[in-house]
């Protein structure tokens, strides 16, 4: 048994498994119990295992966890809770910006890590910075009018 | 009596107890301590099966369809919530599970708040009656002096009142639905009408909503499913020893069925990848054949027919076969691919199989059939298998989500253990049942005057998704077992005939014994290629005769609601009348064009227009969608921003499938097994979506999960058309095909 040391939303974790390559998404959803992660390819196509790492979106699926160590992950539930949710995350709420929700988490993700490093930005930019994100029950739209919200461009659009 | 002491003596021994251990308090969807319920009346025309008023005044409503990220689990709460006069706040919903909620049909058919919604609405109605009746008796009043009011039977003007709760608390109303039960009027509406906020969106943007992916069991263990390397294919040998380095992990076999089980989720990822097996082709599939995806359109023209069906037949069609001088006419051929229903998650489900009972959580759109099939594979009584619906990843139709739970009850019942089942992005890919292949043929004939005096469509359209007895399951062939009868997969020669009036008309189906893929359900079954068939033809007819495409619909329809929805629809677009193909330059690098088409969803349920803008870029042959104008009539709205997300839905999804979505197989399987072998319109590509929403409230809910997705490819069509002059009549319109459509122009 291999063991790995993480550190996850503030806390350090440890991770036991006989693969010393187990991805993180594994580490996090089957070791830790955080589920808001989702598994959807396991390819690093479709962004719904999303999580940052050092502030960085990375694929969890395709990212070994050891490879990790030493720096801060976040996932969904590092953000903010359904009664005080992070502002992003409330406006995700304001917009009703999911449908199924299955692909949520990895895109409010990817928007946290765009806001990080760009504040303000443009429409074009939302989406250029989600396009690795995919949504199949079409809920794009109010996505991108919620990050637009969070970030305090007016308009939407 | 208590219903939890009621459930007990009934000796209900399927439990779902484990589950509630796993979920926080005051979730959206699951209701702490369901088990108390279990024994509660199920049959559809009881109200005790719909609605329970607690002893504290709150109230759980049981619904047997389910919420696939549409809203119905706050329309519900609405719709009940206005005819008890209590907050959709104080309401609770169990939705789906089939030991407590009554089975209301398979979530589909855009049925939830139509169908689903509108039981609902009765049994609610009901029990109003009933509480008026129980108020008058306790405040030895007449009803005609009382009225309903948050939580409360009290005298009209002030006076005594009796709560809910003194009157009923917990106890069962014993009354069945009484259709003549009257509704509260519109004007008094305080929460249909209101696009009141989701109840399950706050957990699901902070990672806190329960999948059926996330539901865990003590002593689960995890296992995946070994595919065959061509679909059919018999196991012939198993090599135990190519896993041998991975720890605790065993295999799980049943003739050609077989799997992986592990007590960690990546030990039985890295298993499935390691195994080791030998298999050779088996004998197709009941129903699969013509595997030859160069020859598809053609296999089906050549296919044996089963039975030819008139869909819709009046006059002759005398202008076509023996043309009056004067009359044109034209002809032609719309292509529909094999499309993958796409579900973000692939499909996954949880069982737990005992010697005398099953219970299994799954997110299937139809958890009473799951249960009649399962209970029937088992050898179990249905009443001893239970199966409660948890979200999934969206479904648009069965996509896996049946067949993962009875992998998951077969390894279940092999491992004496409650077994996870998680399918893989590949298996989603390559093993959902399909929406089929269509095809259809459109004649017309037009006179001098532009009238339409004939027109004829011939659709051939595959048999096994024609409400054939069930939709085979991967498992049972694989392990030799018996398929079950009780499924049903959808009306998909609907809207084949035009909503328009023309003289002679003949719509026939010829269906097909055969399809290369196995087939369900997909959004809108059906009537998507349909209506795209018959409003690009529409376009056609209307160009011939050169009038304004708009305007030569307004003149053929004959329904006042028809007539409004595509008016406003034009006036919302700003769209200028004219005939298409546009009068612009086709020299530039980039045309722009306009189109719009109409549907009546099965010509009598939700009403839809749909203009649609495109960019083409010439070079390339990509289209762009830059701007999509939505009006519907959909009767009453329940939750009108609800209604607008379906269709945000609908048209993203649909100009998706338009543009870029086909199946692709070899003559042993599918090949198309992700994301960039299969892909989907991405953030960069969504056009700016407008919506002109009819409110009735006087008139019944119809539904909006799927009529807006039938006019999408034809309004995209009919605006390339516009932009180019050129017509796509086979979907996808991808770059390289418009490029070579374009280039022969």
């Amino acid at each position: 048994m291999a063991k790995v040391s993480l550190r996850v939303n503030g806390s350090t974790r440890e991770v036991e498994s006989a693969d010393p390559d187990i991805p993180l998404l594994y580490a996090l959803r089957d070791h830790l119990g955080l589920t808001g992660t989702h598994f959807g390819c396991g390819l690093a196509q479709c962004g719904a295992c999303t999580v940052l790492v050092g502030g960085r979106a990375v694929r969890s699926c395709v990212t070994p966890t050891r490879a990790v160590g030493g720096q801060d992950v976040t996932t969904i539930e590092g953000l903010g809770t359904a009664a005080r949710p992070d502002p992003l995350q409330a406006a995700f709420i304001a917009e009703q910006a999911a449908q199924c929700g299955f692909c949520t988490a990895g895109i409010v993700m990817s928007a946290k890590a765009l806001l990080a490093t760009t504040p303000r930005p443009t429409r074009h930019q939302v989406t250029e910075a989600l396009a690795g994100n995919l949504c199949r029950c079409g809920s794009h739209d109010r996505v991108v009018r919620a990050v637009l919200r969070a970030a305090g461009v007016p308009g939407g659009r | 009596m208590p219903l939890s002491r009621r459930a007990f003596l009934a000796g209900v021994t399927a439990t779902g107890g484990a589950l509630v251990v796993g979920f926080g308090p005051a979730r959206a969807q699951t209701v702490p301590n369901a088990d108390r319920f279990l024994g509660k009346s199920l049959a559809p025309d009881a109200v005790d099966s719909y609605l329970v008023i607690h002893a504290d005044g709150a109230v759980t409503i049981f619904t047997g369809r389910v919420d696939l990220g549409t809203g119905h689990r706050i329309a519900m709460r609405q719709i009940a919530g206005e005819e008890l006069d209590v907050a959709p706040e104080r309401i609770a919903l169990i939705e789906g599970d089939s030991a407590l909620t009554p089975n209301q049909g398979a979530t589909g058919g855009s049925y939830g708040v139509a169908r689903g919604g509108s039981q609902l609405r009765r049994a609610a109605a009901t029990a109003r009656q009933a509480l008026l009746a129980l108020g008058a008796a306790r405040l030895a009043r007449p009803e005609t002096d009382l009225e309903l009011a948050d939580g409360q039977v009290r005298v009209r003007g002030g006076g005594p009142s009796a709560t809910y709760a003194e009157l009923l608390g917990d106890k069962p109303f014993n009354v069945k639905l009484d259709p003549k039960a009257p509704y509260k009027a519109a004007d008094r509406f305080r929460f249909i009408g209101k696009s009141l906020p989701r109840p399950d969106v706050p957990e699901k943007v902070t990672g806190t909503h329960r999948y059926v992916h996330d539901v865990t069991l003590p002593g689960m263990v995890h296992a995946r499913v070994i595919r065959p390397p061509m679909d059919g294919g018999v196991l012939t040998a198993v090599d135990e020893s190519s896993i041998g380095n991975i720890p605790g992990v065993r295999t799980v076999r049943q003739q050609s069925f077989l799997a992986v089980v592990a007590d960690r989720e990546w030990d039985a990822v890295r298993a499935a990848a390691a195994l080791r097996t030998s298999w050779t082709p088996g004998p197709p599939a009941a129903g699969i054949g013509g595997r030859d995806q160069a020859r598809v359109y053609d296999d089906m023209k050549a296919g044996r027919v089963v039975r030819d069906q008139e869909v819709a037949k009046r006059g002759d069609l005398g202008a076509l076969t023996a043309p009056p001088a004067g009359t044109r006419t034209l002809s032609a051929e719309y292509r529909w691919p094999f499309q993958t229903h796409g579900s973000m998650g692939p499909s996954c489900a949880v069982a737990d199989v005992k010697a005398d009972r099953a219970t299994l959580w799954s997110s299937s759109q139809g958890t009473h059939n799951l249960a009649g099939t399962c209970a029937r594979v088992l050898g179990l009584e249905r009443p001893r298998v239970r199966v409660i619906y948890v979200d999934g990843a969206g479904s648009y139709g069965p996509n896996g989500n049946d067949d993962a739970g009875m992998e998951a009850a077969l390894i279940s019942k092999a491992v004496g253990k409650p077994v996870r089942v998680q399918w893989s992005r590949q298996e989603e890919h390559g093993h959902d049942p399909k929406g089929p292949a269509q095809l259809l043929q459109l004649r017309a004939a037009v006179d001098p005057d532009g009238q339409v005096t004939a027109w004829e469509t011939r659709a051939w359209l595959p048999v096994a998704t024609a409400n054939l007895p069930h939709l085979p399951l991967l498992s049972l062939d694989a392990a030799g077992l018996p398929q079950t009868p009780g499924r049903s997969t959808g009306l998909i020669y609907q809207n084949i005939d035009p909503p328009y009036a023309v003289g002679g008309l003949n719509a026939v189906v010829h269906w097909l014994a055969e399809a290369p893929l196995r087939t369900s359900a997909f959004r809108a079954p059906g009537k998507v290629a349909n209506t795209f068939a018959v409003e690009s033809f529409t376009d056609e007819i209307a160009a011939l005769a050169r009038v304004d495409p708009v305007e030569f619909r307004l003149r053929r329809l004959g329904n006042a609601r028809g007539v409004e929805v595509l008016r406003r629809c034009a006036a919302k677009m700003g769209w200028q009348p004219r005939p298409s193909p546009g009068p612009v330059n086709r020299t530039g690098a980039v045309l722009t064009g306009r189109g719009i088409a109409y549907v009546h969803y099965k010509h009598d349920e939700t009403i839809v227009a749909m203009g649609m803008e495109v960019a083409v870029e010439r070079a390339t042959g990509t289209i762009r969608v830059t701007r999509v104008v939505c009006a519907q009539d959909c009767g009453l709205m329940i939750n009108p921003d609800c209604v607008q997300a379906q269709l945000e839905g609908n048209i993203i999804q649909t100009i998706s499938r338009t543009l870029h979505e086909e199946v692709v197989f070899d003559r042993d399987r599918v090949t198309s097994l992700d994301w960039a072998s299969y892909p989907i319109l991405t953030f960069t590509e969504i056009p700016a979506l407008e919506f002109d929403l009819v409110q009735r409230l006087d008139q019944p809910s119809l539904g909006v999960g799927e009529a807006a997705s039938t006019p999408v490819p034809a309004a995209l069509a009919n605006a390339v058309f516009d932009a180019t002059g050129v017509r796509l009549r086979t979907v996808p319109f991808r770059p390289e095909r418009v490029k070579a459509a374009l280039a022969g122009s």
